[in-house]
């Protein structure tokens, strides 16, 4: 009896699963069938002509990621190699636990800080500055061309960025503290500096497992909703320069889907949703293969 | 300590100095950035603390008002949906541990349980919109808290499993010599013995999803009242946040504020209380 508690409540876990990915095929069927093939090309989004395309939120969620991962990546490995390299013991502990604590506050706070502090000081003293000087017709204009009021997809990547980087530091951090000991002694041993230890017995030692903590960073950013949906401005179609509006997936569906009245806008939000998690799943797959099983 | 004498070891040693420096500066960075992210949820959040906060509900904008109504919301629903993820979770745990150990079948349970534990949280909103507020025509209290379970759920099978596999063989062993079942040791010996870290899992779980907004957007919806009854809809702290912070009246900005710092300071107690846990019990 006990038993086969036990494995139906561990089957219960894979139905879940099947049945989310289930539902969001059925859910997002109508919109799929109707637009076909271009509901992920065209940046088309009007409720109003109930017509979708997914092209503008799909980029948005890609830039987005991408562009806090290549904030956060540099930042959290320095974080990671100072706690474990060159920090002495005493604050390293301490620092790591704080780390760590950073990494379970909930996105909504970060979110909030973005769109109250972080948002209106980056309109006035980044953005308006840079659009002042920028000549008309040079590339800088193109990049920074918005409307000043901070909310934009390059304000949205730096809150993901602060978001993931208490979490990739963390892991980070437990990932080059699995490297033997002896093998950094043997590399001092050897009269190696801290730097090239680093980066020839550390380094190497983690590669499969870095790159899985990425991929890990990534799924996350790319999933992220509330911090993303109260600073990126959540205008549709396609983000035209690095300072403008933008929407994700994520904050899409977040935005619209209480209020979707239409049977066609919902579908086309659920559709929205298996796109996403399409994308994760994949990421996250390859995260998991790369870190391994390591309970095996 | 040997002194750098060739240019060659000088410069060695700089690029490694200078290599320490830029950790230090990146951790400075991160550091200055968190620090400055809490010192305004403290001071933004304190200044907006009071004890109206806890027993008036939410105001029409302009008034005055508290956060009860969503107060009383999240805690229902974190409730029933930690008594969800605790049952699935630690069946489903033991299940892992115990008799489904090396089998193919377990690989595949862990594997997809850690696309649950990372899944994006808006998902399992839809999810559980089409399962259950759909069908039977209305938001619920109870919807949300399905929503919540499926996020805590994962956190607890992985603790409960790294928790069962601690323990040594020679507990399971000499609980069957005396003519206990399999099933019998599991719940008599190896659950007490693991119970501080099963424990543990749970906080970390409540930790995750007292703070969720996204998966109950769509499925709690939210409510201007207090609701013990969670087959209505009820108002969450987190979508209460949300929908203040968005709004253009300072009094409920003010008001985000506020619940935004309660729910840092549950989940850092819940996360601090679970650790301080984990390092007690067995875990190495």
């Amino acid at each position: 009896m006990f038993r086969i508690a036990c494995a139906s409540a561990a089957t219960l876990l894979l139905a879940s699963l099947a049945g989310l990915m289930v539902s969001l095929v059925i859910g997002g069927w109508p919109a799929l069938s109707t637009f076909g093939f271009s509901f992920l090309t065209s940046s088309v989004w009007n409720p109003v002509t109930d017509v979708y395309g997914a092209a503008g939120p799909i980029s948005g969620t890609l830039i987005t990621a991408f562009l806090s991962l290549i904030i956060a990546l540099p930042l959290a490995l320095g974080i990671a190699l100072f706690l474990v390299e060159f920090c002495p013991p005493m604050l390293s502990r301490p620092i790591a636990m704080a780390v760590e604590l950073l990494a379970g506050i909930p996105s909504i706070v970060y979110g909030m800080w973005g769109l109250f502090v972080f948002a209106p000081w980056f309109a006035q003293h980044i953005q308006l500055p840079l659009m002042m000087h920028a000549q008309d017709g040079s590339w800088l204009a193109s990049l920074v061309a918005g409307v000043p009021n901070g909310a934009n997809i390059f304000t949205a990547s730096v809150i993901l960025a602060v978001m993931i980087l208490p979490y990739m530091a963390a892991v980070f951090r437990e990932l080059f503290l699995t490297v033997p000991p002896h093998l950094r002694e043997a590399a001092y041993g050897l009269g190696c500096t801290p730097y090239e230890t680093v980066r020839a017995v550390l380094i190497p030692y983690v590669r499969r497992g870095m790159i899985g903590v990425i991929m890990l960073g990534l799924g996350r950013a790319l999933g992220e909703t509330m911090a993303v949906t109260f600073i990126i401005g959540n205008a549709h179609g396609f983000p035209h320069s690095l300072f403008a509006s933008g929407s994700t997936l994520a904050s899409t569906i977040a935005n619209e889907f209480a209020e979707a009245t239409g049977a066609m806008h919902g579908s086309a939000l659920m559709a929205l949703g298996l796109v996403l998690f399409c994308i994760t799943f994949a990421v996250l797959g390859i995260a998991r293969m790369l870190i391994g099983d390591q309970r095996a | 300590m040997n002194r750098a004498s060739s240019p060659r070891a000088r410069r060695r040693q700089a690029v490694s100095k200078i290599f320490s420096v830029a950790c230090l500066g990146a951790t400075m960075v991160a550091v200055i950035a968190l620090a400055l992210i809490l010192w305004t949820l403290v001071t933004k959040g304190a200044a907006a603390l009071s004890p109206g906060l806890f027993t008036q509900d939410q105001p029409a904008p302009g008034s005055v008002g508290g956060l009860r109504n969503a107060i009383v919301g999240s805690l229902i629903m974190c409730a029933i949906g930690m008594v969800i993820a605790l049952v699935v979770g630690i069946l489903a745990g033991t299940w892992l541990a115990e008799y489904g150990r090396g089998t193919k079948r377990a690989s595949v349970v862990r594997f997809f349980n850690d696309v649950l534990l990372s899944a994006p949280s808006i998902l399992v909103g839809l999810f559980i919109y089409e399962l259950m507020v759909r069908p039977f025509h209305g938001f619920s209290g109870y919807a949300g808290a399905v929503a919540l379970a499926f996020l805590a759920t994962p956190i607890v099978v992985r603790t409960t499993e790294d928790i069962l596999t601690l323990q040594p063989d020679a507990l399971r062993e000499a609980g069957m010599a005396l003519g206990a079942g399999h099933g019998h040791v599991i719940r008599t010996v190896l659950w007490r013995a693991a119970g501080a870290g099963i424990v543990t899992g749970g906080l970390l779980g409540f930790a995750r999803i007292s703070g969720e907004t996204a998966p109950l957007l769509f499925t709690s919806l939210g409510s201007q009242f207090v609701q013990a009854d969670p087959s209505q809809p009820m108002a969450s702290l987190p979508t209460t946040i949300f929908q203040f912070a968005l709004s253009a009246f300072p009094d409920w900005q003010r008001l985000a504020w506020a619940g935004a710092l309660l729910i840092a300071v549950a989940v850092l107690v819940a996360n601090i209380a679970g650790r301080l846990l984990g390092n007690r019990s067995h875990r190495p």
